[in-house]
């Protein structure tokens, strides 16, 4: 159970609809270590579903079901919702898409930070302030002891995301999960977020999954890539092997993206019969 | 005759300068980008020629005509905006055939039926699309729906604030195909404010790095080819945005 930090199998999120029940997520297996994996696919593959399903937030009519859930030798599917509480936050912690919806309006940053530690921990009241400064300074923002006292619409979109990131790693998970973390930000943000949460996945051995739609982006910031489709994993690789992706959908994505040397006149469009059963 | 010239274009919000001593010829049939970060005053420029920042000192000309401080009925036929956002841009309550019509309504212009339906394929969009509300379709729908829009009074000149950052990948490269080849089509001069340079080397010939208010630098696309450029701020944006060699052995 060392090296094996989450194991799921055969995991199925289904919605109804007034033809019945469609899957989402359909059937995915994998396992996830002390390392860093990437989920890609566009909108609507499945890949956020995914990640909120192993913190089991798939809210009613949704329904979660999978042959296996286990992460860190605890069963998620057999605790209860209380259990469960305990689980998120505090090992497993996951990083929203857009900070200016995720942080709550009415709450100073500093109070909010000092929340997720005082859910999770008990903790001595005086060292609650020093532990969300220390932890505001770890994801560099300057003057922490200013920034405490402000709101969320005091902040800027990439300051917001790293003081979610703060919020998010304070009670010390062991596994991340972040869900685009970085699409409501700025490309030269967008770099130091990453590598931020890349320095701190490093530093503290922690697992992270790193879902986005930037293949680019995950291919450089992770061991392993899962690509989505349709609620399948239709690839499977190292991200170094990226570029040697076989499956059509995968090549596909590849080429839409505009690369920096850019000489072509057209861009390749995804054909979307290519691939599909039907 | 230059399509876009900005003369020492300063422009404020209330009592803050946010652009200063703006410098741009965009030339008949280019394609211009503005690149930079967020606050860095790209989309104001747009605003302001679109008229939507009316606090401005300076000049603005399009086509050869200058343009002044109030709406202007004859500018809105020569020049048009597409906005970044196609949820946050489009009537919720409007038919994609009302959005359409209506600026052809605004400008007194006839023949509303044939030249909705011509727009629709110009775009790529089916015909069953035209009754249908934005919540009825996809984000890169929506986005032609806007771009259509834009087209209807067929202007010389486009701006274009982030028309796919709200895209996934795969859509990204149809709108960007479907904006190269209208620009081929109808010889359209584009004006894109964009932070993704690959966007940029596909879709521009010229573009403008903007920092902080200011103008700090005008190149070629071909220079993100090499990473030519000559500004200590923009080699900084470069290698963000992964055009590093560093970058490059791990692909």
């Amino acid at each position: 159970m060392t090296d094996t930090l989450l194991d799921v199998e055969n995991l199925r999120v289904s919605f109804p609809t007034p033809a019945g029940r469609v899957d989402v997520v359909k059937g995915l297996t994998f396992t996830l270590g002390r390392e860093r994996l990437g989920i890609v696919g566009e909108s609507g593959s499945g890949k956020s579903m995914t990640g909120r399903a192993i913190l089991r937030l798939i809210r009613s009519p949704g329904r979660q079901v999978a042959d296996k859930l286990m992460f860190d030798g605890d069963d998620l599917q057999a605790l209860s919702e209380r259990a469960m509480r305990k689980v998120r936050g505090a090992r497993i912690s996951m990083i929203m898409q857009d900070p200016k919806f995720s942080l709550n309006p009415v709450m100073t940053i500093g109070d909010q930070i000092a929340e997720a530690l005082k859910t999770h921990e008990r903790i001595a009241r005086k060292d609650i302030a020093a532990r969300v400064i220390e932890m505001l300074e770890a994801v560099r923002i300057n003057d922490p002891a200013r920034v405490v006292k402000m709101y969320p619409h005091e902040v800027s979109g990439g300051m917001g995301q790293r003081i979610m990131i703060a919020m998010m790693l304070i009670p010390q998970p062991d596994l991340l999960i972040a869900d685009e973390p970085t699409s409501a930000l700025d490309v030269s943000v967008q770099a130091q977020v990453l590598d931020l949460i890349d320095e701190l996945v490093k530093n503290k051995g922690m697992g992270l999954i790193l879902i986005s739609h930037d293949l680019n982006l995950v291919a450089r910031y992770c061991d392993r890539i899962l690509v989505m489709h349709a609620g399948e994993v239709v690839e499977s690789c190292d991200a170094r092997d990226l570029h040697k992706a076989t499956h059509p959908y995968t090549r596909g994505l590849l080429a839409a993206v505009p690369q920096m040397e850019e000489t072509r006149d057209e861009l390749p469009v995804l054909d979307r019969t290519a691939w599909s059963g039907t | 005759m230059s399509a876009i010239s900005l003369k020492n274009l300063d422009i404020s919000y209330g009592t803050t300068k946010v652009v200063q001593g703006v410098n741009i010829e965009v030339a008949e049939g280019e394609s211009f980008a503005l690149v930079g970060e967020s606050g860095s005053g790209k989309s104001t420029v747009l605003k302001a020629i679109a008229g939507l920042a009316p606090d401005w000192t300076g000049e603005i000309s399009l086509l050869g005509a200058p343009r002044g401080h109030k709406v202007d009925h004859d500018f809105a036929t020569r020049c048009q905006m597409v906005f970044q956002d196609p949820y946050g841009s489009l009537h919720p309550r409007k038919s994609v055939d009302t959005v359409l019509s209506e600026p052809l309504m605004i400008h007194g212009l006839g023949n509303r039926n044939a030249r909705v339906i011509d727009m629709l394929a110009a775009v790529g969009l089916d015909q069953r699309f035209r009754f249908r509300f934005p919540h009825q379709m996809s984000g890169g729908q929506r986005q032609r729906v806007a771009i259509a829009r834009a087209l209807m009074l067929e202007p010389k000149v486009m701006l274009l604030d982030e028309p796919t950052s709200a895209l996934d990948v795969s859509v990204q490269a149809e709108i960007l195909n479907l904006l190269k080849r209208l620009r081929r089509e109808q010889g359209l001069t584009y004006l894109m404010v964009t932070h993704n340079l690959p966007v940029v080397s596909f879709m521009c010939d010229r573009m403008a790095v903007m920092n902080k208010g200011r103008v700090v630098e005008i190149a070629p696309a071909t220079a993100l080819h090499d990473g030519s450029f000559t500004d200590p701020y923009t080699q900084t944006l470069y290698a963000a945005s992964g055009g590093n060699p560093k970058y490059k052995e791990t692909l």
